[in-house]
């Protein structure tokens, strides 16, 4: 059995990010395993402009901030292979995965870090009635035809859900030759940025219908039209008697992301119901030691930036795994209450914080002129007056690790939404 | 002659929906706005849009079929579909590195459309 220090599941920007900052954190036995036949991931077909703000200063392409960190990782001569499709990974972290020219590859890792990403919901997920015709694609498979493959998928086009990639397809259709109809949110509000809806739908005249949704697909061997409904904002049903009918040929769907979680699930890494991604301490390492998880595929970002700030933590922590220096100890725990839906990580053990750890979560709703407050179990300490927070954007608190050593005892700190 | 423009502030997820007021092409007046950088924005917005224009172009002999490229820097918004249009038969021999210039000067912008992607020759 072939054997290296870290194996990286995932070959895109977390991956990356991960495998150079194991390099420069002095560990050079690592293997990336990617199923595509380039490295990069998504970002090879983001190819809009908007990424990297916070890391390189100024404003890349999907493939321009791709290309970065793959110069890099090539530079530095980190072993990678293409085409390759882990199948498993299992509690002794042996990776077993296959490819045409190795056929069956197993390798016996010191710490696996978990980089898959993640992927879209589908129609499945949606309850929508009608046949199953052609013209039904996810927002990202529509992205793939187009920026990778060069082909258009349609030209008469619905999009539901207005999350960014929906966004930013309504405007690549649009620049490509087809006719953009509109785009349907269930809810009071978009999951995009302003950005997005203003230079992607208002520049080109697509209207945003909120509290809409598609109700029902038309067409056999294709999509002919689509009804479209008004939702009661309290209960997001279809109101009945408001479908209006949408001739298009297309419909795309941005729906929501997934973390991708089918090999930490083989692994029995303990998955957070509300992220379905892996629930993660300070070191983002797994409930599984040596198996560390950053990026899409431990909760969804809004930003690359992020995905590469937390997947080089992530390296940096499976070094030090691999070298004996985690001290586990005693854990506090995070808790995500009152408005907050989620965070990462799930628990800090102060012996092995770095002076700041970082908490990321997302909020359950948009809210207005409130407070953002973090408790030491009953003690409040920080009261952060916010404009504005909505569930599309990623917010995230600096957590010292002086304020847990200085509280022996402490048990748990809190993440809430106040309205004072 | 007096005009308004309605706008949605992107410079952050608050989104203030801004009036700028106009007499003769000259701003009078600007309302909605809650913070300075919303003030700029409208001004930025009305006297001079700018965006950048990306899309794919076709390669020939490439290890893939479409290289991704960019405008340089932004472009009028108004030249936005009269430059795409001029991409469309548009095509270019691998290998292809980040940065290279595809069209100098697109369509009379004073910006080129460059390779954001590398594409290395298709070894026969």
């Amino acid at each position: 059995m072939m054997k290296r220090d870290i194996v990286i599941i995932g070959g895109g920007p977390a991956g990356l990010a991960a495998a150079i900052s194991c390099f420069e954190n002095g560990n050079r036995d690592i293997l990336i395993l990617e199923r595509e036949t380039y490295l990069g991931g998504i970002l090879n077909q983001c190819i809009h402009n908007g990424f990297g703000l916070h890391t390189f200063k100024e404003e890349l392409t999907g493939p321009e901030y791709a290309g970065r960190y793959v110069d890099k990782v090539r530079d530095l001569g980190i072993d990678y292979r293409l085409d390759t499709m882990v199948i498993d990974i299992n509690q002794e972290k042996v990776v077993s995965a296959i490819n045409e020219k190795d056929g069956l590859l197993q390798i016996q890792a010191k710490a696996v870090i978990l980089a898959m990403g993640c992927r879209e919901r589908s129609r499945g997920a949606l309850n929508i009635p009608g046949y199953r015709p052609a013209g039904i694609f996810s927002a990202g498979t529509a992205q793939r035809y187009v920026n990778i493959e060069g082909y258009m998928p349609g030209k008469q086009v619905v999009i539901l859900g207005s999350g960014d990639i929906g966004l930013i397809m309504a405007r690549r259709m649009t620049l490509e030759g087809a006719k953009v109809k509109m785009v349907c949110e269930i809810m009071p509000y978009s999951g995009g940025l302003k950005r997005n809806i203003v230079q992607c739908l208002d520049d080109y005249g697509i209207p945003l219908k909120l509290n809409h949704t598609v109700t029902k697909i038309f067409g056999k061997e294709r999509v002919t039209g689509v009804n479209v409904s008004e939702v009661d904002p309290a209960t997001r049903m279809p109101i009945p008697g408001t479908e209006e009918y949408v001739a298009c040929d297309t419909l795309l769907l941005s729906v929501g992301l997934i973390p991708e979680n089918e090999l930490s699930r083989k692994a029995h890494v303990k998955i957070n119901p509300k992220t379905q991604g892996p629930e993660v301490d300070e070191s983002l390492s797994t409930s599984i030691p040596g198996i560390f998880a950053a990026g899409n595929v431990l909760h969804v970002h809004d930003l690359v930036d992020f995905v590469s700030q937390e997947a080089a933590l992530a390296g940096k922590f499976a070094v030090k795994y691999i070298a004996g220096l985690s001290q586990d100890g005693s854990a506090v725990a995070v808790e995500p209450q009152n408005g907050v839906r989620y965070s990462v990580p799930s628990r800090i053990h102060p012996g092995n914080a770095e002076d700041i750890t970082v908490i990321r979560f997302r909020t359950d709703n948009v809210y207005r002129d409130v407070f953002l407050s973090v408790y030491l179990d009953e003690e409040r300490v920080m009261h952060l007056k916010k404009r504005i927070l909505t569930p599309g954007e990623m917010e995230q608190v600096n957590i010292p690790k002086k304020w847990i050593t200085d509280r022996p005892g402490l048990s748990r700190i809190r993440i809430l939404v106040e309205k004072e | 002659m007096k005009e308004t423009r309605q706008l949605t502030c992107i410079s952050c997820p608050m989104g203030c929906p801004l009036t700028v007021e106009m007499e003769d092409g000259v701003i009078t007046n600007v309302l909605g706005y809650t913070c300075r950088r919303g003030e700029e924005y409208a001004r930025k917005e009305v006297t001079n849009p700018r965006r950048t224009l990306t899309s794919v172009i076709p390669v020939l002999h490439g290890e893939i079929d479409m290289v991704s490229v960019k405008t340089r820097t932004d472009i009028p918004k108004a030249m936005v579909r009269e430059c795409i249009l001029a991409l469309k038969n548009l095509e270019i021999e691998a290998p292809v590195v980040i940065g290279q210039v595809i069209v100098h000067d697109l369509c009379g912008t004073g910006v080129d459309l460059i390779a954001t992607k590398a594409v290395r020759r298709n070894n026969p």
